[in-house]
């Protein structure tokens, strides 16, 4: 009977593809809001994800985020360094400064300075020019993907900054000296690295620049414990690059607002689909009580017609849930190629298609009322 | 007009035997609402349907006929009185039980057809051998061979919006004896049809369908088809008034 089941919604045509493109639908609004969140939330980690050179960020407690710049006492680094444990630590400096390009464009750059001798902190990965160029005089480098959009010449000419130009940061002359590749950050502003002590000759003075001292263990030394110490000698935080990931994810999340507008676009698209692809099952099912309760007059059990309305539920689910699922991941490798932001990791499909099936099943259940209170005597009622 | 039987019936002593009988009703009552909607549908009614023979239900609209032939099939529960179906009560038996009985003894002919119309005239037949658990396969293979023997044999692939009305009726009679029931049911067969169409239908179902000591059960207003009853029950208001058999069915058919 499963086979009769499947032909009775299949047959029907309209209905079939109807209720199809219902959960197709909603199943790529979820879909697709998920990945575009969960892209964004891990756009979030892109500067901390691509420094991966060390164990430890030791940073002010009350930094936030990862573009939080609250700076450390030049102590810190010292005293980090007299840890048991500790293999190495080299100083960050990370600020926020005005750029001027050669045309007179006005751009905010995040600076960050990395540590003179070993340049550890840098990005994972050079697309033109040599990363020991930091160490020439006004040595910068840029990024490859942001240099066509954000370091363009806007107020003349065409163009943009590239190789071997120079610009002024903070009225200081600093020469690019190559560009580098980065994973897409959630951040407007691009990042530009130089020389720790370049750094902070350019940025504006403070008592205090610092922002971070980044750290390597020694093998097999307790990064806890190691961790522990660091935090009772300094006053500061250290924390692994996971933990300073989540807590600048849960920063933007919840300090932005994006979590619950996207967590809003998903419930809607959800409840919509939900509700449209629901009432369409529904009254499949209605539609076809007659019928429904000929199979009924003719032998077959509630038993047998649950199992029939709940296998047209999780056929039309799992079509409709496949093309969703489908144009959410073809939709994404587009959105995706354009630089937006979009991922989907195993746990959305997994979930968006246990909760579009359910929300099937649970329509089908709700009119199974109707097939299971049908007297079969409706079939003598006549036309 | 003549009668062959006495009005209302008694159950004789066949029913209480069961034999020869395919099914039997004594004081059968049945009401429809509560208070003062309450409707009294059936108010007692005795009849014996033989096995082998056509029976008819005959009367006028809202008389009790469909509610009588609905308790008999075992799809609706009667009020009070007694029925039996091949010496096995219905309201005896557990839910499963009783869904189970009906579909392996009594076949069903509506007057819409009522053939799920995705399924192509093969698998409509096939239908009621799927439900008591034989293999799709099989089951359809069966059903052709019944189509060929309502003359269908070159249908099976049609669906029924691809079928006349005549045609569809072919496919569920052969649909209502493809699983060899003992009781066949059949609501308004004809009232679908034209004339010729309806007298090629009756002339099957009396062939095909009262093979083998089947008994057969028609609900009809449509007094061109009473020639072809063995025996006619004239209901009225919720009973049984008459029992016609013999030749006063020839006379009952001139009559109208």
């Amino acid at each position: 009977m499963i086979g009769v089941a499947i032909k009775m919604i299949v047959g029907d045509k309209l209905k079939y593809f109807g209720l199809i493109a219902g959960i197709a639908f909603a199943s790529l609004l979820v879909i697709q809001q998920a990945s575009i969140l969960v892209g964004l939330t891990h756009q979030t980690g892109a500067f901390i994800r691509d420094t991966n050179q060390f164990d430890l960020w030791v940073m002010d407690p009350q930094i936030r985020f990862s573009q939080d710049t609250i700076p450390l006492t030049d102590g810190t680094l010292p005293r980090v360094r007299g840890i048991e444990g500790v293999e190495w630590a080299v100083p960050m400096y990370q600020g926020f400064l005005r750029a001027r390009l050669p045309d007179g464009t006005r751009q905010t750059v995040i600076l960050v300075g990395l540590d003179d001798a070993t340049l550890i902190g840098g990005p994972p990965e050079m697309a033109r020019g040599q990363f020991e160029s930091l160490r020439e005089d006004k040595a910068l480098i840029i990024d490859e993907d942001s240099r066509l959009q954000k370091f363009r010449f806007k107020q003349a000419g065409t163009g943009a900054l590239d190789v071997g130009d120079t610009f002024d940061i903070n009225d200081t002359e600093m020469k690019v000296t190559g560009t580098f590749k980065s994973s897409k950050s959630f951040f407007w502003e691009p990042t530009v690295y130089t020389t720790y002590s370049r750094a902070i000759r350019v940025a504006p003075r403070e008592r205090k620049m610092m922002n971070y001292v980044l750290v390597k263990l020694k093998p097999g030394a307790d990064r806890v414990a190691v961790a522990s110490a660091i935090e009772a000698a300094t006053g500061a935080k250290a924390r692994t690059s996971d933990e300073f990931i989540k807590i600048t994810a849960d920063y933007i999340l919840k300090e932005t607002g994006i979590l619950v507008n996207f967590a809003m676009a998903v419930g809607l698209g959800f409840i919509v689909g939900a509700l449209v692809s629901g009432q369409m099952l529904y009254n499949f099912t209605v539609d076809n009580l007659r019928f429904y309760g000929t199979l009924k007059a003719m032998g077959a059990s509630n038993l047998r017609l649950v199992g029939m309305v709940l296998t047209q539920s999780l056929l039309v689910g799992l079509i409709g849930f496949g093309i969703g699922l489908g144009a959410g991941t073809v939709l994404g490798e587009v959105v995706g190629k354009a630089g937006l932001a979009f991922l989907m990791p195993w746990w959305i499909p997994a979930f968006g298609g246990a909760a579009i099936l359910g929300t099937c099943i649970l329509a089908g259940a709700i009119s199974l009322v109707r097939v299971i209170r049908l007297e079969p005597a409706i079939v003598f009622k006549g036309a | 007009m003549s009668t062959a039987a006495p009005s209302a019936q008694p159950a004789s002593s066949q029913a209480a035997s069961g034999k020869g009988l395919a099914a039997y009703c004594r004081g059968v009552t049945k009401h429809y609402g509560s208070g003062s909607n309450q409707v009294l549908a059936l108010r007692g009614i005795d009849l014996e349907i033989p096995a082998g023979k056509l029976t008819m239900l005959v009367g006028p609209s809202g008389c009790g006929k469909t509610t009588l032939i609905s308790v008999i099939a075992g799809i609706l529960d009667r009020d009070a009185g007694e029925c039996s179906v091949f010496g096995r009560d219905f309201s005896a038996m557990g839910q499963r039980e009783r869904t189970r009985y009906r579909g392996e003894n009594i076949g069903f002919v509506f007057q819409q057809f009522n053939l799920l119309p995705t399924l192509n005239a093969a698998e409509n037949v096939a239908v009621p051998l799927m439900i008591l658990g034989e293999g799709r396969a099989a089951a359809v293979a069966k059903g052709k061979e019944y189509l060929a023997q309502v003359g269908l044999g070159d249908r099976w692939k049609s669906l029924p919006s691809q079928l006349s009305g005549g045609q569809q009726q072919r496919v569920a009679i052969a649909r209502a004896l493809v699983h060899s029931p003992r009781l066949i049911v059949c609501d308004e067969p004809t009232s679908a049809l034209d004339h010729e169409t309806g007298g090629r239908v009756m002339a099957l179902l009396k062939d095909v369908a009262l093979k083998n000591d089947r008994a057969l059960v028609i609900v009809t207003h449509d007094a061109r088809i009473f020639s072809y009853a063995d025996q006619i029950a004239k209901m009225d208001d919720g009973r049984v008034d008459q029992v016609i058999t013999g030749s006063g069915i020839t006379a009952e058919a001139r009559g109208h």
